[in-house]
């Protein structure tokens, strides 16, 4: 075995002692709620889905598992012409918001 | 559409993972697209032979379940172009998948991918025939040591009866891997030689792969022995087999380790 080959030995086993060691306490803490992901998906996406239309399909979802943290990404397409059903939402909550002050006025 | 491939051996610890994750990158380095299927529900360990263990977010039963689409559940290599993984669950048993689940999945991955490597469960059980069930080739991977034999006589029996080719009335391509052969120990009569393993299985051979330190080395890393090392002597041989199940005519050698100058110097001066 040559010198290299010596270094590569030693550095790839502590790659493997590392590895495990990460991959290890992410899946012992996972344990108990193995679809923690789905969920916080759909509960982020019907939140979005109150201001805009996005179909399931062009949501991409992304995990990095690192020391002592997971890192969730969230690729969201919004397509255009979505900001008639906010508007919408907005004018009927504003509406909302000048009645109210139109009835505490009226009192 | 693609080809698919099991790769299985009835025996565990024989090398299906190392194969899968070998083969899977040697015909995606050839330039074609590639998926690579995790089948070992619970015990999932491909992730980790390819490096892609920190970013699984959805898997198998997810995409038969309907919880994610197959694209969202499919993870890109980061080092090769056309290489991709769909990890096995973790957690959940494997009565989760359902037959009509996995042909559907099986029929989407076909028209997406060139190539589709399924790594099996070991055993002979639902798992594993699920695995093979939907294969075009069957890649039987074996060790010269008697258990691992007897096992892959049960696989082919099983290869031959119950998957959807045999089903038809066709016959299943079937193919061996001798694995962790040791031409030194063969010649001493101390390990089965490659003839016999082959006569008593009959069926062809596609590969010899050496018994070597490189492919621990490349499971430690996380990184397919094929783009670990290219050039150490299980590489070559994978990549070798990967050019024959395109149809390539590569003469069967058994790959040594090439000695590099240092190597040399230093036997030398040992001896």
């Amino acid at each position: 075995m040559s010198i290299l080959g010596i270094f590569q030995k030693r550095n790839s086993s502590a790659v493997a002692r590392d590895r495990l060691q990460l991959i290890l306490a992410h899946e012992r803490a996972e344990s108990g709620r193995p679809d923690l992901v789905i969920q916080l998906r759909e509960e982020i996406l019907a939140v979005i889905a109150n201001h805009v239309a996005v179909e399931p399909d062009k949501v991409k979802v992304t995990l990095e598992r690192g020391a002592g943290v997971s890192t969730l990404g969230l690729d969201i397409e919004l397509p255009l012409g979505v900001s008639h059903k906010l508007d919408a939402k907005l004018a009927t909550k504003l509406a909302q918001v000048a009645a109210k002050g139109g009835t505490k006025k009226a009192a | 559409m693609a080809k698919v491939l099991v790769v299985t051996s009835g025996k565990g610890g024989v090398g299906k993972t190392t194969t899968t994750a070998a083969l899977g990158a040697a015909l995606a380095q050839g330039g074609q697209s590639v998926c690579v299927v995790d089948f070992d529900v619970g015990l999932r360990n491909l992730d980790l032979v390819m490096g892609a263990e920190r970013r699984v977010v959805y898997d198998l039963i997810n995409v038969v379940n309907g919880d994610a689409k197959l694209p969202q559940a499919l993870i890109k290599d980061k080092r090769l172009d056309g290489l991709h993984l769909l990890p096995a669950s973790q957690t959940r048993d494997k009565d989760a998948l359902t037959d009509e689940g996995v042909a559907r999945v099986m029929d989407e991955l076909r028209a997406k991918f060139d190539w589709v490597v399924c790594d099996s469960p070991a055993g002979i059980e639902r798992g594993a025939q699920l695995a093979m069930h939907h294969a075009d080739v069957a890649i039987v991977v074996t060790n010269p040591e008697v258990s691992s034999v007897r096992d892959s006589d049960r696989i082919i029996g099983l290869l031959d009866s119950k998957t959807a080719k045999a089903e038809r009335g066709e016959e299943m391509e079937k193919h061996l891997i001798l694995t962790r052969y040791d031409p030194m120990r063969a010649d001493r009569g101390d390990m089965l030689k490659t003839e016999d393993v082959l006569e008593i299985l009959s069926i062809p051979l596609l590969a010899i792969i050496p018994e070597s330190q490189e492919v621990l080395r490349a499971s430690n890393v996380g990184c397919p022995v094929t783009l670990n090392n290219p050039l150490c002597a299980p590489a070559r041989a994978y990549a070798d087999a990967a050019k024959r199940l395109k149809g390539e005519d590569v003469p069967m050698v058994l790959p040594t380790e090439r000695k590099s100058f240092l190597d040399k110097l230093f036997m030398r001066r040992a001896a």
